[in-house]
């Protein structure tokens, strides 16, 4: 235990020196450096917990030194907040920051909670630290190489990389520090810093899209921030405890929903989803670091820990259906976008909705669900927006559209973002098999709706990532070449997250049994195996063998001896297959491009009722749980 | 032991059977249209004529591709008359035609692309409904495997008359019929030449068709499923009926013609709610 003031104390030492390295190649050296190091304490850190029994550790009873410079640095973030919203002129950050850090001082100040632990390690901490040190600590590592190629693009853009990697360990700090908090007033500290770091990153290239992004960003998460509050008040007045454990014992559901809210809007379900769409103005290590290890992470992590409490009772039912919405809307809205990052953006609302979803039933099976698509979300998504990035800098453009014929212009990225875009929703990938697992939940706990929403969005989803994959995969000769700039340490990253995926894959019962299912057990409490170890392995073997057939054809179909023809182009081919004869008898060159549906699924004609739709179920439910806690 | 042979009468035969669907499919309709038309082995023939053609191919990956798809089948399948999942069944069949779509867009033909567009719309169009079947035989027999679903005493088709209809209405996207053709067809002088086809030619176009046999088959042991219960008469009653659901898709595949993607896409959604939906609520409330 000694080992965990160095897990967060590491990042945040990182954080303090990167302002003042200006030599960039030092600074490179440190980043692989403090990566390494972050990685490693971790592994310390795991194998110490494993090899003392893997019994949940409770820690830190009483802390008053740390308690008051949380305090301080609550005060601290809300002055910040207060002079970047007098800065820039806007009132809702300051109303909303001031108001639930009054009301987190006086409910400090103010009652007397009883002594109790004030972090705890349990399965589900590990897995996050895991999913932190090393998915967070390879995209720091993706980011010294990117970041280069990035200002090599944008000249316009101030150049603020001592500072950004300064945030991105921050934030790394700020995540396990709230992965290991089981007192609510330390999570919410940790809670905190983490909105307002990605404020600050979303804002880096301080253009007027990006500010207003980034306040977009800060209010919607201050918001939850408040929810937090109001329940760690109420917690502490009403029960006299302010430990998670305890909204889950004697809370009531008008703490839950309080937290509800700071989760949904933490993981960007609707209504809040047009923060982490505004996100990606940012340098795309940010994207990746918000969508897969972090941010968006911590508002499941809040969910899924109080999800055994949602069963059955109508916080559970709002939180369930808010989430299923999210995915079937998002990835409608999904298939109007050409710009491969938007695509990302919202299939992460999407997938998060489907583990909100999930979470929200509050069953071992959907909770067993749910962990399973974290884990494989937060290493596909990481690997996808990381290859996007390279394409960006390689290419100029993040357009789906110039992706065509990806795979002959640029092998390696199309085919790292070829399994990320695999990972996320074809048959030889877990990804699935969370899907089978949830579904049969749904079924199971009798909510129609939510099976519904999981039919249908699972069809759009399909047609999404199959046109992207569709177009990466197409032969056609470019029409000029490309360099590949992608720099090593990006290439390093990549190929470490492809690998895990495709390991994930292949050692899929042992995820579930060694991860998964302990987790399960620790939150329920109980010792009943979601899915016994033979239909595991049966299906492991099934996706393996799926996995496997297309290597075995490719040597089959490569001794046929063939000859190689042109494209139909109804006979007015121009010699290769790249132009066509025209009505005047010019040449023209072939443009194909993919199918977007934009006037049926386009965000101008379904954001704005999603929206309406998401929060009107949210106030109900809020006036309904208030009514009945009065 | 059964499931073996199941599984080897599945592997060897369904490509017949597959065939000479296909071959009364055709005398059916010509004699829908007052011709005579072609032998009933005749999609043989042309199979054998395929496999003796000369190889030439738009790019190296068309036939690796197609393979997948043929092989991935003929897993869905076999899992399939093994008993296994049929849920995990019909998702590897949307794997499978994953691989149909990438061996079309592998080249960048502008029919063959396109014909992969629609083909990606069609999937999009009858997916949630083959998803609600499954949720409907698992709300029916409490099971999503194949091997429980047949030994129940009743047929499920009492259960899922709504899902019966719906998944009628959706195969015929899947059976590639009018007016559900969309991503290709038989004819090749229409507005799209032969859609995802358009850029195959001899072996690679005959294990595509080899493997819509497959896909055929498979299609039927999932209405078989409808009507089959542990009586051994059942079985005969579930021949007869998949022989009269293949009488009315060729009879409407004759008589309506190619609708849009919007109408295609529109009308399945609404008949997945209100056939299959409805049918799920109801039996989500009596279960």
């Amino acid at each position: 235990m000694w080992i965990i003031p160095f897990l967060i104390g590491i990042p945040v030492l990182l954080a303090v020196i990167f302002p003042f390295m200006k030599n960039e190649k030092s600074r490179g050296y440190l980043v692989y450096a403090g990566a390494g190091i972050v990685m490693l304490t971790t592994v310390l850190f795991i194998v110490s917990w494993i090899t003392s029994g893997t019994l949940p550790w409770t820690l830190y009873t009483s802390t008053e030194f740390v308690d008051h410079l949380m305090v301080a640095g609550d005060i601290f973030l809300m002055c910040l907040i207060v002079y970047m919203g007098i800065k820039y002129g806007r009132l809702l950050p300051i109303v909303l920051s001031v108001a639930q850090t009054i009301l987190m001082l006086y409910t400090e100040f103010t009652t007397e909670v009883k002594e109790a632990p004030h972090m705890m390690v349990d399965w589900f901490t590990i897995l996050m630290c895991i999913i932190i040190a090393f998915i967070g600590g390879f995209i720091c590592i993706y980011t010294v190489g990117y970041m280069k190629g990035y200002h090599a693009h944008h000249r316009d853009v101030q150049d603020r990389q001592p500072f950004f990697f300064s945030m991105l360990f921050l934030f790394l700090g700020a995540m396990f520090g709230l992965v290991l908090s089981q007192s609510l007033i330390w999570m919410y500290f940790f809670w905190e810093i983490t909105s307002v770091i990605s404020f600050l990153m979303i804002g880096y290239t301080r253009s007027d899209e990006a500010v207003n992004n980034s306040f977009c960003a800060l209010w919607m998460n201050l918001l939850g921030g408040c929810g937090f509050a109001v329940a760690i008040a109420w917690m502490a007045n009403v029960d006299g405890t302010v430990q998670l454990l305890d909204v889950l014992n004697v809370g009531g559901e008008f703490p839950l929903i309080c937290l509800a809210l700071a989760g949904l809007t933490k993981s960007a379900q609707l209504p809040f989803s047009t923060w982490l769409l505004g996100a990606m103005v940012a340098p795309t290590p940010s994207s990746a670091l918000l969508h897969s290890a972090t941010m968006v992470k911590a508002g499941v992590y809040l969910l899924i820990r109080i999800s055994p409490a949602f069963e059955g009772n109508l916080t559970g039912i709002i939180v369930s259906s808010i989430g299923g919405f999210t995915f079937i809307a998002a990835s409608m809205m999904a298939i109007a976008q050409n710009d491969g990052k938007k695509v990302l953006a919202f299939s992460t609302i999407s997938n998060l909705g489907l583990i909100v979803g999930c979470a929200g039933i509050g069953v071992e099976e959907t909770v067993w669900a749910a962990v399973f698509l974290m884990i494989f979300h937060s290493v596909s998504k990481s690997m996808l927006f990381q290859s996007v990035g390279a394409t960006e800098n390689t290419l100029g453009s993040r357009d789906i559209e110039d992706m065509h014929g990806l795979i002959i212009r640029v092998p390696k990225l199309a085919y790292i973002m070829g399994i990320g875009i695999a990972g996320m929703y074809l048959a030889p990938f877990g990804m699935l098999i969370s899907k089978w697992v949830a579904l049969k939940a749904f079924v199971d706990s009798g909510n129609f709706v939510l099976v519904l929403f999981i039919a249908y969005g699972s069809a759009t989803t399909m047609f999404y990532w199959t046109k992207w994959l569709a177009k990466l995969l197409c032969y056609h000769i470019p029409r000029e070449t490309v360099k590949d700039v992608t720099r090593k340490d990006e290439y390093v990253s990549m190929f470490f997250h492809a690998a895990v995926m495709l390991l994930l894959c292949l050692f899929l019962p042992l995820v579930a049994i060694w991860v998964v299912n302990p987790i399960v057990r620790e939150l329920f409490g109980n010792s009943t195996d979601v899915l016994s170890m033979s239909v595991l392995t049966t299906m492991a073997i099934m996706l393996v063998s799926i996995f496997i057939v297309p290597v075995v054809m490719f040597f089959i179909s490569r001794r046929s001896h063939r000859e190689l023809v042109p494209i139909y182009m109804n006979g007015i081919n121009e010699g290769d297959n790249r132009y066509f004869t025209n009505s005047y008898g010019g040449k023209e060159h072939l443009y194909l491009s993919n199918w977007y549906l934009r006037f049926e699924f386009g965000r101008r004609h379904l954001r704005i009722p999603s929206i309406i739709l998401a929060s009107a179920v949210l106030i109900v439910g809020f006036c309904i749980v208030i009514g009945g806690a009065i | 032991m059964m499931n073996v042979v199941f599984v080897i009468a599945y592997l060897v035969l369904a490509p017949f059977i597959g065939g000479l669907l296909d071959g009364v499919d055709r005398i059916i309709s010509a004699r829908m249209q007052r011709r005579k038309g072609p032998g009933l082995l005749q999609p043989f023939y042309d199979l054998g004529k395929l496999f003796s053609k000369e190889m030439i191919a738009v790019n190296n990956v068309q036939l690796l591709l197609n393979l997948s798809y043929l092989v991935i089948l003929m897993i869905a399948g076999s899992m399939l008359f093994a008993g296994a999942d049929l849920l995990m069944v019909l998702f590897i069949l949307s794997t499978a035609d994953m691989f149909l779509i990438m061996a079309a867009s592998s080249d960048s033909s502008p029919y063959a692309n396109m014909g992969a567009s629609r083909e990606m719309l069609q999937m999009m169009a009858y997916e949630p409904l083959t998803l609600l079947v499954a949720v409907g035989f698992y709300l029916t027999t409490g099971s999503f495997h194949v091997g429980d679903i047949i030994r129940e005493p009743v047929s499920a088709v009492a259960w899922m008359p709504g899902l019966l209809v719906g998944f009628m209405f959706t195969t015929a996207i899947k059976f590639r019929k009018s007016p559900f053709d969309l991503s290709t067809s038989h004819h090749a002088h229409q507005e799209m030449v032969k859609g995802i086809t358009t850029e195959m030619s001899g072996t690679t176009l005959a294990i595509m068709n080899i493997a819509e046999y497959y896909e055929m088959v498979l299609l039927f042991g999932i209405f078989f499923l409808f009507f089959v219960n542990s009586t051994w008469w059942s079985w005969i009653v579930a021949f007869v009926i998949c022989g009269v659901i293949f009488f009315l898709e060729t009879l409407w595949d004759n008589v309506s013609a190619r609708v849009k993607w919007k109408t295609l896409l529109y009308s399945c959604w609404s008949v997945t709610l209100v056939a299959g939906g409805v049918n799920i609520l109801i039996l989500m409330l009596v279960k």
